[in-house]
């Protein structure tokens, strides 16, 4: 191996097209829609700036450790999920309603979107591949039980399996139940149990916390 | 007992892990980010960005994509591009040029180098 680190693995970038059919139409609508004045380059940046590094499933955990801890808040939530949500500062732009859902021992929701894969942006980020694929839009409505076994989630068979479909102006966000044997647990130590699975309720929230399954 | 649903395991597994990627290459990012701002710049209702990208995803699955989450994006751009040219006065022969542009303007750059638009292209 040589010191000097040339890139000559790319050679032949020359032959093809240096930017994909897709990344051609993106920069055309943005730079028209820029010159335009119809959009701001910068905010745009700050924007995607934002989801990808501020914005997750970590909003949505410390919304449901407070709730684990914090009756009162519970209560708010269960009421008025939008304005207790926004008290933490995480607030929808597109002025959709936000709704939670409580599992008990009795019940267990899911949430899906048939139609396009609408999501609770501001609580959990963007959503993950398999949410807006057809498959899990049409199963999670179909067979949740089947659905809730690829993710390796067994739930007892009296538990009723209540399936969401958001839309446009609502977005659901499941408060999945606490786990036995996390009471001397404070509120950030149960953040980090909290999975973003379990917020759309495919998997349920264990202790000691799953270790994600290695990529294959 | 036959399903006739697809089974969730012919997404790959990487597709299942708890956090994965939210954008899987820079364009998704900027398509997101647009039509969020022109949303909230008033030029069109979430709820008709809701039926034009749903829209688009059913046209999508009755030509065949099998709809498994990773064309998501590309259903995504397809109905930004119907509602910015409903919504705007820009046209289709002025998506087209500026990307006859684009694609001109990649060639001419030299490797690594930022690929940039000249003044001249710019219809």
């Amino acid at each position: 191996m040589s010191s000097h680190d040339h890139h000559h693995d790319h050679d032949h970038d020359h032959e093809h097209p240096r930017l994909s059919e897709l990344q051609l139409r993106v920069k055309a609508l943005e730079s028209l829609l820029i010159d335009k004045g119809l959009v701001d380059p910068a905010a745009l940046d700050i924007f995607i700036d934002t989801y990808e590094t501020k914005v997750g499933p970590r909003n949505g955990a410390q919304v449901v450790a407070k709730a684990w801890t914090d009756p009162a808040f519970k209560a708010q939530l269960l009421e008025d999920a939008s304005a207790a949500i926004k008290s933490f500062g995480f607030e929808g732009r597109q002025g959709e309603h936000m709704v939670v859902l409580e599992n008990t021992p009795r019940v267990h929701n899911m949430v899906v979107c048939t139609l396009c894969s609408c999501y609770p942006w501001p609580v959990l980020g963007l959503p993950p591949v398999w949410y807006k694929s057809a498959p899990y839009r049409a199963r999670a409505v179909n067979d949740p039980r089947g659905v809730l076994r690829d993710f390796g989630t067994e739930l007892p068979d009296d538990v009723e399996i209540k399936v969401w479909d958001s839309t446009a102006e609502l977005r659901y966000l499941v408060l999945p139940m606490r786990p036995a044997g996390t009471e001397h647990l404070g509120e950030d130590e149960l953040v980090d149990l909290i999975t973003r699975n379990s917020m759309i309720g495919t998997e349920v929230v264990t202790f000691p916390a799953k270790v994600p399954e290695a990529a294959e | 007992m036959s399903n006739p649903q697809p089974a969730l395991d012919v997404l790959p597994a990487s597709l299942k892990d708890r956090d994965g990627p939210v954008f899987r290459e820079p364009w998704e990012a900027s398509a997101f980010a647009l039509t969020v701002k022109l949303h909230e710049t008033g030029l069109f209702a979430w709820s008709e960005w809701a039926e034009t990208l749903s829209g688009k995803i059913t046209e999508a699955q009755a030509d065949g994509d099998p709809d498994l989450g990773d064309t998501y994006y590309q259903h995504w751009l397809a109905a930004l591009e119907i509602l910015v040219l409903r919504k705007t006065d820009l046209t289709v022969e002025q998506l087209l040029s500026r990307k006859t542009a684009w694609e001109r303007a990649a060639e001419r750059a030299p490797h690594g180098e930022p690929i940039l638009l000249p003044e001249d292209e710019i219809a």
